[in-house]
């Protein structure tokens, strides 16, 4: 677009001294600030700025505070931590940079066990999602326009109420007298119920279940713009509907594979609600470990470090996720 | 052909996947009406019944929260539109500029942020602003709402800005080439078009409020305990009853929403159409 010169305020009318305040009132004050607006940066900088200095306040800011925190070492105050410098006299500042959370997280079993645990059950979920989304994706993306939006609106219908209530009804299901149990002992497939609550089995369930629409979109708006021509090129020319699969709509799914299951797998490994309900006591995951450092010991610091090792841990997958999602939007255009 | 064999075997993995995720849902709305407090066996003689819903509109703790939750879920949605519409706006319309690349970064990455951390770190900084400048006094329904925008808002950011990217800008450039001041072209042209975006990302902002309980924990104090939260504690002595009519009376809910607003938009999409062809006959 481009700059054209600004009205000239009427000048003439007041004159003298006067003119310079006019000038100026013209150019910032309220009559004609879309003008200024449209003609210089200013406003375009407030409409960045307003979302920007909230995610910087309220996002950014927040991590800079827990990765201080984490070096800090804890005291019975409020708030329980010791600050990390100290002015001692006018001109010397005291830094104490405390290591010992880092250290106290390498060296106690529980914080290891703990991350490699999160780490293999957000694994293990992510790749049962993924098998069972896949077909799902595929079946809705194969079917005609009309049922397709039907098939979308029953996939995204459980995903609009709770959450925590959906976590929830699988405590029915899966109880020693729940449901599942129930009918298989009615068929007599079993003689007595199988534990299923508080073991793995029960979480991985919750964490499938309560994260399969993520799953299932990327993937769906990925095979839905395939070209299904050259599934029915590869069967004329003599290629097995597996071989054709395998070469062909799999290589070319990889971009909405990798996003449903980052999608999946980062909130996954710090999930604090399914395990909580489902999980067992015994193997606590990552984000139970975290809150119960937090409100249970009160241990500002060390929940700080247990965060910020979190977060290392998960950057390289979120980082994947945000060039994955640029590219995406990118691409809309 | 002979891909439909193929199609089958994924028309068949689709239906069992629903049933997956239908069946919980399902027994969960039978078993509301059920009359044992044993929520599993099924009291065949006098059920089915309303008596868990009569318990459930008799009980003030959860109907306080509910109204508490609605509000902040409200305001969240409100304030996670206006945010995230500008923040849509900014990252596809205006070009490049110094910081975009971390604005970006900073509205996808509460996307897949495990929720602990972020309940955690927003928790922080309100008590590091507390002591650097009063602010916030007591952790309440403003200390919740600024935090249920803050991840919210990401949401609306994406569903604004697939929408504005599937628009080329040309209207846009037009009206600005007919005198039309930026506010106005905004206001006449920019929001008309990506009003569902909006529509949408107002009732995500707004489920995603209604339905936190991890970061809310963390971040709000004693006299504001949301709706998820009185759940979460119930549930985790495990199954209650009044706990299923809620569930139910919520299904219910998005259900009616869900299929009133998916008729509604059929309904404009074939005006749309409707129009379009009228235009056409017009101009001939």
């Amino acid at each position: 677009m481009a700059r054209r010169p600004l009205p000239q305020p009427p000048v003439r009318l007041v004159g003298g001294r006067l003119g310079l305040w006019w000038q100026l009132f013209f150019r910032f004050g309220p009559p004609r600030w879309t003008l200024y607006m449209r003609h210089n940066w200013a406003g375009k900088r407030l409409v960045i700025a307003v979302p920007y200095v909230w995610l910087l306040l309220f996002f950014l800011i927040p991590f800079i505070i827990v990765f201080k925190i984490s070096f800090s070492e804890v005291r019975l105050a409020m708030p329980p931590y010791a600050p990390l410098w100290e002015w001692v006299s006018e001109r010397a500042v005291d830094v104490r940079l405390n290591f010992g959370n880092y250290l106290f997280l390498l060296t106690d079993d529980l914080y290891v066990s703990a991350y490699l645990y999160s780490l293999k059950v957000a694994a293990i979920s992510t790749l049962f999602c993924l098998l069972i989304a896949y077909p799902m994706a595929y079946g809705i993306a194969r079917s005609s326009p009309a049922t397709r939006n039907l098939y979308l609106m029953l996939i995204i219908l459980p995903f609009w109420t709770s959450f925590l209530l959906r976590v929830y009804a699988w405590i029915g299901l899966l109880q020693n007298n729940g449901v599942i149990n129930k009918v298989l002992m009615a068929i007599g497939i079993i003689d007595e119920p199988i534990t299923m609550m508080q073991t793995d089995f029960a979480v991985f369930i919750g964490i499938v279940y309560s994260y399969l629409p993520f799953m299932i979109l990327p993937l769906y708006s990925n095979l839905e713009k395939h070209d299904f021509t050259l599934l029915e090129a590869a069967a004329d020319l003599g290629a097995s509907p597996i071989k054709s699969f395998l070469r062909i709509t799999l290589p070319l799914s990889v971009p909405g594979i990798v996003a449903g299951s980052l999608l999946v797998f980062i909130p996954a490994v710090g999930e604090y609600v399914i395990p909580s309900l489902l999980g067992s006591t015994d193997q606590l995951m990552i984000g139970r470990v975290l809150s119960d450092e937090f409100f249970a010991n009160r241990d500002w610091p060390v929940a700080s470090a247990v965060a910020i090792a979190m977060l290392l841990l998960l950057m390289v997958p979120i980082m994947i996720f945000q060039r994955y999602q640029a590219r995406e939007l990118a691409g809309a255009k | 052909m002979r891909l439909k064999g193929r199609h089958w075997f994924s028309k068949t993995g689709l239906w069992l996947g629903l049933a997956f995720l239908y069946v919980p849902i399902i027994s969960m709305i039978v078993f509301s009406f059920n009359n044992s407090r044993l929520v599993t066996v099924w009291d065949a003689a006098n059920s089915p019944t309303l008596k868990w819903y009569g318990e459930l509109f008799a009980n003030d703790q959860i109907m306080g929260a509910a109204w508490l939750s609605i509000r902040i879920a409200a305001m969240t949605a409100t304030g996670a539109v206006i945010l995230g519409t500008l923040a849509g706006l900014v990252l596809v319309r205006f070009g490049p500029f110094r910081g975009r690349a971390l604005l970006s970064g900073m509205t996808t990455a509460p996307l897949v942020m495990p929720e602990v951390i972020t309940g955690l770190s927003l928790l922080l900084l309100f008590v590091a602003l507390q002591q650097l400048i009063g602010w916030p006094q007591s952790r309440d329904v403003t200390t919740i709402t600024i935090a249920h925008i803050t991840f919210s808002m990401a949401y609306v950011t994406i569903v604004v800005q697939s929408r504005l990217a599937g628009f080329d800008n040309s209207l846009e450039e037009a009206a600005l080439d007919l005198g039309a001041k930026p506010g106005k072209v905004f206001f006449r042209i920019t929001l008309p078009l990506i009003v569902p975006a909006i529509l949408s990302g107002w009732l995500l902002a707004f489920t995603l409020s209604w339905d936190d309980v991890v970061v809310s924990q963390f971040v709000a104090g004693p006299g504001s305990t949301t709706l998820p939260m009185v759940i979460f504690s119930k549930v985790r002595l495990g199954v209650s009853p009044d706990v299923n009519a809620l569930a139910t009376i919520m299904v219910l809910i998005v259900a009616t929403g869900v299929v009133v607003s998916a008729i509604w938009m059929r309904r404009q999409e074939r005006r749309r159409a409707r129009e379009m062809q009228m235009a056409v006959a017009a101009n001939k």
